[in-house]
């Protein structure tokens, strides 16, 4: 999990440095960068947004777009919840404050891999390797803004969906799930093309399972293994 | 700092915490009927593809509508995806990914 991190860390360093780029230019200081993406941590929504910022949008208008940007969170939540509804409710809380798409797509990947939630694994991958460099990275571009060069020349970019194209992937086991993903992107992209991205996302997410339950297979499992305590 | 800015953060992870947390915090959850696991399990590799999907496919048009984009970056994420299958090493593939993209741009074949 943590080399697989690796790419994927480097690509979101990469797309802090761009969002404090874009926040300085919306009028955020470092400060108020490094203090939006602690207490957010939503690099999507956190991005979405700045435009409304800068235009001075109501308040009520850029909360509704982070909630419905960052409402596909809470099919991760329920994918990883059966690893972890032996866990005391503390820890689960705190788990659930670094769920972000990468988090998740490494994390998902590794408990299906090992049977049970490695905890620590999980919250050195979230707060140590996604969080704090996403929080410093930010400021670092909000504070550098003007005199380093766009990091996506590098092609970093590319890597954020390479990575969930990967992971999804990896996480294939059978027709269900081959079907539940192609499903996914030709119902994510049409709603996105017909709506909004962030709808489409979610649409594809929903879709997708329901017409891979409808394929025959054996009934799946989480492959939950609650390790004694 | 903006006083403002931080009030504004504070509603805008209000508004994304409980999204991540109710799923993990609800009792219920541990006790999910075979349909919901499988239909969970799913949802994995769904969402994945779909977020992937929708970043590489779809931009937001000069007239801030989304609009359907093909470009050097799918040949990229296609060549990571065949990695991963051939090699079972994200990182190999993600280099390429990246490496591939890198050069397009230094060609003048892409931009950003």
């Amino acid at each position: 999990m943590l080399i697989d991190s690796v790419g994927i860390e480097v690509s979101g360093v990469g797309f802090a440095l761009v969002y404090g780029l874009a926040a300085r230019a919306a009028g955020m200081s470092p400060l108020d960068v490094a203090i939006t993406s602690a207490l957010v941590y939503a690099g999507g929504a956190q991005f979405a947004v700045l435009g409304y910022i800068a235009a001075g949008a109501p308040w009520l208008s850029i909360v509704l777009v982070t909630a419905l940007i960052n409402s596909r969170h809470f099919l991760y939540g329920a994918a990883l919840a059966p690893y972890t509804a032996h866990l005391p409710a503390r820890l689960r809380a705190l788990m659930a404050y670094p769920l972000s798409d990468e988090t998740f797509a490494l994390a998902i990947s590794h408990f299906r891999r090992i049977g049970y939630a490695d905890v620590p694994g999980y919250l050195l991958l979230g707060l140590g390797i996604s969080v704090l460099p996403w929080i410093v990275a930010s400021a670092a571009g909000a504070a550098l803004a003007g005199s380093i060069m766009d990091p996506n020349i590098f092609g970093l970019d590319v890597i954020f969906p390479a990575a969930m194209a990967g992971l999804a992937v990896g996480l294939v086991t059978g027709r269900r799930e081959i079907i539940a993903a192609i499903t996914a992107v030709v119902v994510g992209v049409a709603v996105a093309l017909a709506v909004d991205p962030a709808i489409g996302i979610i649409a594809g997410g929903v879709a997708g399972p329901i017409v891979g339950m409808l394929i025959p297979g054996p009934a799946l499992s989480a492959d939950v293994e609650v390790p004694a305590s | 700092m903006n006083a403002s800015y931080v009030a504004l953060a504070v509603l805008m992870a209000a508004a994304t915490y409980p999204f991540r947390a109710v799923p993990m915090l609800v009792p219920q959850m541990r006790r999910l009927p075979q349909p919901a696991l499988t239909y969970v399990r799913l949802a994995g590799p769904a969402i994945l593809a779909s977020l992937a999907a929708v970043s590489v496919a779809v931009r937001t048009g000069a007239d801030g509508r989304p609009e359907l984009y093909v470009g050097p970056e799918w040949i990229a994420v296609v060549a990571c995806v065949a990695v991963v299958i051939w090699r079972r090493n994200l990182l190999l593939g993600l280099l390429l990914a990246a490496g591939l993209m890198a050069l397009l741009r230094a060609l003048g074949l892409a931009v950003i």
